[in-house]
């Protein structure tokens, strides 16, 4: 008899019949476009007059996720799709010991050998094939073209592997910085592989014969080499390997079915249109009529250019995803604009625009230029753009030109979300999204597309829907899950549409801004960004807050028209722009090259013009551009960096032989009273070096759960190392509690920093392998009395003749040597800020833990902010300047966040102290302090800056976060 | 009207006067067990009402007003309480809320706090709000725990356990449709009505009772053809909330599955223990760990009772107590840890492996804290001991995808017929 196997995955639908020697003699692979039961349909109908004799009964079984719903409703027998790959390979490719498949939107690995294991991606790292995808369109090539770049690839940068939305985050900037598309498309390519590793090995080795299966797998040949380079492997793909799911079902098919019937009961299949729906945007079309009327009313003229002869003024804004270009005459009005998507790379787009306007008008006299946006440096090299405007600055001098008493100004633009609050006519504070919530308007854009819509058109259609369906908002990951689950529940393209809108509405207000009512921004709310040109993400905003919004006509320019009108206001007469002439002759190279002045090795990018001018991208500081190294006087990161620097490379020969001790999470405070320990007991201590990407790589494999905090996967790494300098004891203790600072509630570390070292005892397989003896056990500092006494049992565990006595003096010295080092920081952090204040300078707490000392988990944010011209100082030392325990809303339990608390109520009663609060994503902990310190400060009209940080390299955004805030301190400090 | 009382640091009171004119609000968790612990409130005059509603509409209360990367429970409770707050259904000016507080270091501790800024947020702080806990947080003059209560709550606890328990092992071979359930019921309503009247609280009506539950659900006629067994673990919350877990027993029955959920007893039992396991670590006090003993050794002469009465039958489970479970971890994790679940979730997946549920569905809220080091955490290794373990972690949020969740339990499942069959 013969069988038919069907895979149904998220965005395509696999078919194959075997006959009865079990041989394919039919396959077909297409995608389905959320139309799972039609799809279905059309297949078995064609499958029973061209492929099977009539009436002629087949046994069939269906598979994949998206499958699921209609095999239950049309009795259809279900084959987990897992399992099924698992039977395909067992059959066909006995020999193989671990299969990797990659689909739409799972990432799956089997192991097959000594005890099966299979594992699919977690909720966080949805969108494998999506993702590419997403980044194809990125990058403004289709998918195969992903594969040709790829091959000529030359670097790879570091891009975040955490999930889609990270990446992105990471390419979005590699193209404003001129990266070339081919780098791009490889890194794309190995992120992907890191991804899938670092989420699903966890702990297991990825050895012996690999069969690499799915879609991604089989068409990106250059996707199978980047698999095989970092796995040290060669993978094969074997024929049919896209086949392998449906292989698998009909191979395990066993159920006699009739396909008339089966027929029947898909046709009468319809979804149950049982998901969760909300108000829809407009009840009636009246509603919309006045709703339109209303919003035309604000707007600015556009005019002709040629019939204008007076002074322009150049506005650009280089935004993420977009380009925005405005012409503007004396009056203000706009004579030329220009709105259009970077594809990668802003210059030639430009270039080309520069040049339609001298051609539109040769005698054109542009007065003054600025230019603003992610892109701006580069920008202003390429063209001799006169002025650079902070884009938060250029979004506020737009927004009053059309309601000059704003005092709310929300811009959601393709990749970020930017919000400030206006107060005595000086942004007062700024919301920008992290990472997490970002891309949610290109999102919108890439989603309409592969639909076939353009953008539009898509958001209008969902003006009317009856059930706008409910996406949540956490990211935009799962509002794709979710949008297919709804379309699988029967949701209309419309609800969809219009579920997406409000989607984008609620990440920005309730994620972003975290605002519950309007009370909470502000009376006059002017919108604007791409984003809200769609009537119906306007509308979802308006509803969400009940409230009545302005919306420039020119929503989506209001950068580059703010960036005009800065022009105009600060012109001297004559502009330094390229002329036509230069535009003739204007080259543009572009040179990768890694930065080797420190151990951030940036990845650099250097874009040499024909005007002899070059832009160097990817940098953290001013050292590859100026040649200078820092000036780490003012940077209290560095001086601490110093200290452990020398910790680690003290060594004390002791005769009781090498223990080791990974440096990271708590051991960042409290090394100085470890290694003083185990040296006054005669031991020789090893310290891991600090973090960097090669040795976070190393220790991927073994982390079993990928969404935990970026400075706990680090530790993985950290013990390889050390088990790889030979170490044969590491010492990495639990600790439920840290010390005491008696300024707290209680004084617990974190579930994390409490425990990770059971993760490592159960997860780094090299210990046990190595012979490693590993002492994990659980150990109370805080209690200081009890400390020798039990700490002398643990000790005894594992080592003879030690004595308490012996322990009680190292104790003492230990104690005695943290104790040192703290009150070192805090001499160091009074001198930074005497000098800081005797040179008049702003002093910046970067608060976070003692593990974002690190420089691959800060990502030399230090240095960056230093190049501000500002004093850098830690929230340990600032903490500590609070003699007693302050009140605050929520129980402070934890000893690190409570230093966040004081610190931030210290700097609120210093005139130029500012704080920054370094968030780690993944970190629960801080979604409860982060909203209390933003309280303590703002209480005191203090700005709270939060900068999220993870695998992400890229410092971009957080650059402009700076810039915004320094600025606003600026406007404020001038009222 | 109550006078609204602040305590010194600016703590809106939970007043005497509004014990008698307040209703209690608190959020819904194991369904079972909370429906008869609600009982022991009304015995002290309170008048506690439990929340049973649903729908979309609470997670999104919740999100609106809680910080969105805080746990989903968090959300949940949260999100419950004010959406019942907001519904028109109570007065006010004249409701409190209840919640727990474990006072342990993970964010659990903290949803106290968040339901408060919540409230501000949302213009409600006038209502007062009431911590449930053992470690002596935030204390209320019109809410106060006795010795009576501890005893009532603990009795209600192992009625709720037992109930399950027992439910969980008829229903899915009832012969007859249902019959469970009533029982279920019949037996729900007569705890109900004893804990009202503060009665059958005493260890030795415990036991008459729990004997007799027994023996009515042994009664029950079953066809026990083999089925897959499978066991819930997890965050607490999570773990037994509907609500939490897109009501994932419901879909374990609907594939024909036997599930197993461990009860609360011993996360009861396992949060004193934590107290003298502290103790031992790092030294301490000697009265508070004498206090714990004694509610220790009182809690564990309960769990005896249900130990002695499973291992009667053998169409049950036998009950596994609870040093059996802390020894399975003796060389896995260290009794130090304890946050959230700690070292209890590994053992209760340890523990389900090796009565036959090996089969495991690891619930956890997405980005759960001590779940990354004993859920997820703790897989890999109880696989290395354990070959017959089978593990699925699965995330919970309000933004993750049933379709996705129930497909990685399916594959799950899958595996565990395979073995179910190579074993037959």
């Amino acid at each position: 008899m013969k069988k038919i196997g069907l895979d149904i995955g998220s965005t395509t639908i696999k078919c194959v019949v075997l006959n009865e020697e079990e041989k394919i003699i039919y396959s077909s692979y297409e995608r389905h476009f959320s139309l799972i039961a039609k799809k279905i349909e059309e297949l078995l109908s064609f499958l029973k007059t061209n492929i099977l004799k009539e009436n002629e009964n087949v046994k069939i079984a269906l598979s994949g996720s998206a499958g699921m719903g209609i095999a239950e409703a049309s009795s259809f027998p279900f084959i987990q799709e897992v399992y099924a790959t698992r039977i395909a390979t067992l059959r066909l490719e006995e020999k193989t010991d671990v299969i990797i498949e990659l689909g739409g939107e799972d990432a799956k690995i089997l192991f097959l050998n000594n005890g099966v294991e299979v594992r699919m991606n977690g909720t966080c790292a949805g969108g494998t094939g999506a993702f590419i995808d997403q980044m194809a369109s990125l990058l403004g090539v289709d998918i195969s073209k992903i594969n040709d770049l790829a091959k000529e690839k030359e670097k790879i940068y570091t891009i975040a592997s955490r999930c889609g939305v990270f990446a992105k985050s990471d390419i979005q900037p590699l193209l404003n910085q001129g990266a070339r598309k081919q780098d791009i498309a490889a890194s794309i390519l190995y992120a992907v592989v890191n991804q899938t590793i670092a989420g699903l090995a966890q702990g297991r080795e990825i050895k012996g014969n690999v069969l690499y299966l799915g879609g991604p797998l089989t068409f990106l040949e250059e996707l199978r080499k980047a698999f095989d380079d970092v796995l040290n492997t060669k993978g094969k793909c074997p024929e049919n390997s896209l086949y392998y799911v449906a292989l698998g079902a009909a191979y395990a098919a066993d159920k006699v079915m009739d396909l008339s019937t089966l027929l029947i009961n898909v046709k009468n299949y319809s979804s149950t249109s049982n998901f969760a729906y909300q108000k829809p945007l407009f009840e009636t079309k009246e509603d919309y009529e006045k709703f339109l009327l209303r919003h035309e009313k604000h707007k600015v003229e556009t005019l002709s250019l040629q019939e204008y002869s007076g002074p322009c003024y150049l506005g650009i804004d280089a935004g993420s995803t977009t380009i925005k270009l405005v012409l503007i005459d004396e009056n203000k009005n706009i004579r030329y604009s220009k709105y259009m998507s970077n594809s990668g790379n802003p210059v030639p787009l430009i270039k080309k625009e520069l040049e339609t306007i001298y051609n539109l008008k040769p005698d054109i006299k542009i007065v003054s230029s600025a230019a603003t946006g992610y892109g701006e440096e580069i920008i202003k090299s390429a063209f001799q753009i006169d002025f650079g405007i902070v884009e938060t600055i250029a979004h506020f001098v737009a927004a009053k030109k059309f309601m000059p008493n704003v005092d709310f100004v929300i811009d959601i633009g393709g990749q970020d979300i930017k919000c400030f609050k206006i107060h005595n006519q000086a942004i007062d504070n700024i919301f920008l999204n992290e990472a997490c919530s970002s891309g949610c308007g290109s999102f919108l854009q890439t989603f309409a597309s592969s639909l076939g819509y353009n953008i539009e058109d898509f958001a209008n259609l969902g003006l009317f829907s009856k059930k706008p369906v409910d996406l949540g908002s956490r990211c935009t990951v799962f509002m794709n899950s979710a949008v297919k689950q709804a379309q699988k529940d029967g949701a209309s393209i419309e609800d969809i549409s219009a579920g997406l809108s409000r989607a984008v509405v609620k990440n920005a207000l309730y994620k972003v801004i975290r605002a519950s009512s309007v009370d909470d921004l502000g009376k006059n709310i002017v919108v604007q960004g791409g984003t809200f040109l769609n009537n119906a993400v306007l509308r979802a905003f308006e509803m969400e807050l009940k409230i009545d919004v302005v919306r420039p006509n020119i929503s989506g320019l209001m950068g580059a028209y703010g960036a005009a009108l800065y022009a105009l206001t600060m012109q001297e007469g004559k502009s330094n722009l390229i002329t036509l002439e230069g535009l003739k002759s204007f080259k543009h190279e572009i040179k990768v090259a890694n930065c080797k002045l420190c151990q951030n090795n940036c990845h650099l990018t250097i874009n040499k013009f024909s005007n002899g001018k070059q832009y160097i991208g990817g940098n953290r500081c001013e050292r590859p551009i100026t040649k200078k190294e820092q000036n780490g006087d003012l940077n209290l990161y560095s001086y601490k960096q110093n200290l452990f620097d020398k910790m680690i490379k003290s060594v004390h020969h002791g005769k009781r032989g090498k223990i080791g001790i990974p440096l990271g999470l708590n051991m960042y405070e409290l090394l100085p009273f470890w290694k003083t320990l185990f040296e006054e007991l005669d031991f020789e201590v090893v310290v891991s070096p600090f973090s960097n990407r090669k040795l976070y790589l190393e220790g991927q494999a073994t982390i079993p759960s990928d969404t935990v905090c970026f400075p706990a996967k680090l530790i993985h790494g950290h013990i390889i190392n050390l088990i790889n300098q030979g170490v044969k004891i590491i010492f990495y203790p639990c600790m439920s509690y840290n010390i005491d600072e008696k300024k707290s509630d209680n004084h617990y570390n974190c579930p994390v920093v409490a425990y990770y070292p059971e993760v490592i005892n159960a997860n780094v397989k090299n210990l046990k392998r190595e012979n490693v003896i590993f002492i994990k056990d659980y150990v109370g500092l805080h209690r200081k009395n009890n400390f020798t006494k039990k700490f002398t049992l643990v000790l005894k565990k594992y080592f003879s003749n030690i004595s308490e006595n012996k322990v009680k003096k190292a104790t003492k010295k230990a104690y005695k040597a943290l104790d040192d080092y703290k009150e070192k920081i805090s001499l160091k952090g009074d001198e930074i800020i005497a000098k800081a204040r005797s040179e008049k300078k702003q002093i910046f707490v970067l608060a976070g833990r003692p593990y974002h000392l690190d420089p691959e988990t800060n990502h030399g944010i230090d240095k960056m902010i230093s190049t501000f011209d500002v004093a850098i100082v830690s929230e340990d030392v600032i903490a500590k300047k609070v003699k007693k325990k302050i009140k605050v809303h929520t129980l402070n339990q934890w000893t690190y966040h409570s230093r966040l608390y004081l610190a931030a109520s210290y700097v609120c009663n210093q005139e130029d102290m500012n704080l920054i609060h370094l968030v780690s994503f993944g970190c629960g902990v801080d979604a409860i302090t982060s909203d209390e310190i933003r309280d303590i400060l703002e209480k005191k009209k203090k700005i709270y800056t939060q900068i999220k940080i993870d695998e992400i390299t890229n410092l971009g955004a957080v650059k402009i976060r700076i810039r915004s805030l320094l600025s606003a301190l600026k406007e404020r400090k001038s009222n | 009207m109550a006078k609204l009382v602040y305590n010194k640091d600016g703590r809106l009171l939970f007043t005497k006067e509004m014990r008698k004119e307040y209703t209690i609000l608190f959020p819904m968790m194991a369904e079972i067990h909370f429906n008869i612990l609600k009982e022991v409130f009304n015995n002290f005059n309170y008048h506690a009402e439990l929340l049973t509603s649903t729908g979309p509409e609470i997670a999104q209360t919740g999100l609106k007003y809680v910080h969105n990367d805080t746990c989903y429970p968090a959300i949940l409770t949260i999100g419950q309480l004010i959406n019942a707050v907001q519904s028109g259904k109570y007065d006010i000016h004249k409701i409190a809320l209840l919640i727990t507080q474990t006072g342990g270091g993970c964010r659990a501790s903290n949803y106290i706090h968040l339901l408060r800024k919540a409230l501000k947020r949302a213009g409600l702080e006038f209502i007062p709000v009431i911590s449930l806990n053992l470690s002596g947080l935030e204390k209320n003059p019109g809410f106060k725990l006795s010795i009576k209560f501890i005893r009532l709550a603990v009795a209600g606890l192992i009625y709720g356990d037992a109930l399950m328990m027992f439910k969980n092992q008829c229903e899915p071979y009832e012969k007859e449709k249902g019959t469970t359930d009533k029982l279920v019921e019949k037996w729900s309503n007569y705890f109900i009505e004893k804990l009202k009247a503060s009665k059958d609280k005493s260890l030795k009506k415990i036991r008459k009772n729990i004997i007799n539950v027994a023996q009515d659900f042994a009664n029950i006629e079953c066809i026990r053809t083999p089925k897959l067994k499978v066991g819930i673990v997890g965050e607490i919350y999570v773990k037994y909330s509907p609500l939490g877990n897109n009501s994932l027993e419901k879909f374990l029955k609907e594939q024909d599955c036997e599930i197993n959920v461990p009860g609360i007893l011993g996360f009861i039992l396992f949060k004193i223990d934590n107290r003298i396991e502290d103790n031992k670590l790092y030294g301490g006090g000697k009265i508070k760990k004498l206090f714990c003993k004694i509610l220790m050794s009182y809690c564990l002469k309960a769990e005896k009772i249900l130990i002695d009465v499973t291992n009667k039958y053998d169409v049950f489970y036998n009950y596994s107590p609870y040093y059996h479970l802390k020894s399975l971890v003796k060389d896995v994790v260290g009794y130090g840890d304890k946050m959230g679940e700690g070292w209890l979730l590994t053992a209760e997946m340890m523990e389900l492996t090796e009565s036959g549920y090996g089969n495991i569905v690891c619930t956890q809220p997405f980005g759960c804290l001590p779940n990354h080091i004993n859920g997820k955490g703790m897989i890999r290794r109880i696989n290395e001991l354990m070959p017959n373990a089978n593990i699925v972690a699965v995330d919970y949020d309000a933004g993750a995808v049933k379709v996705n969740q129930e497909n990685r339990i399916k594959l799950m499942l899958s595996i565990g017929r395979e073995k179910l069959q190579i074993k037959n």
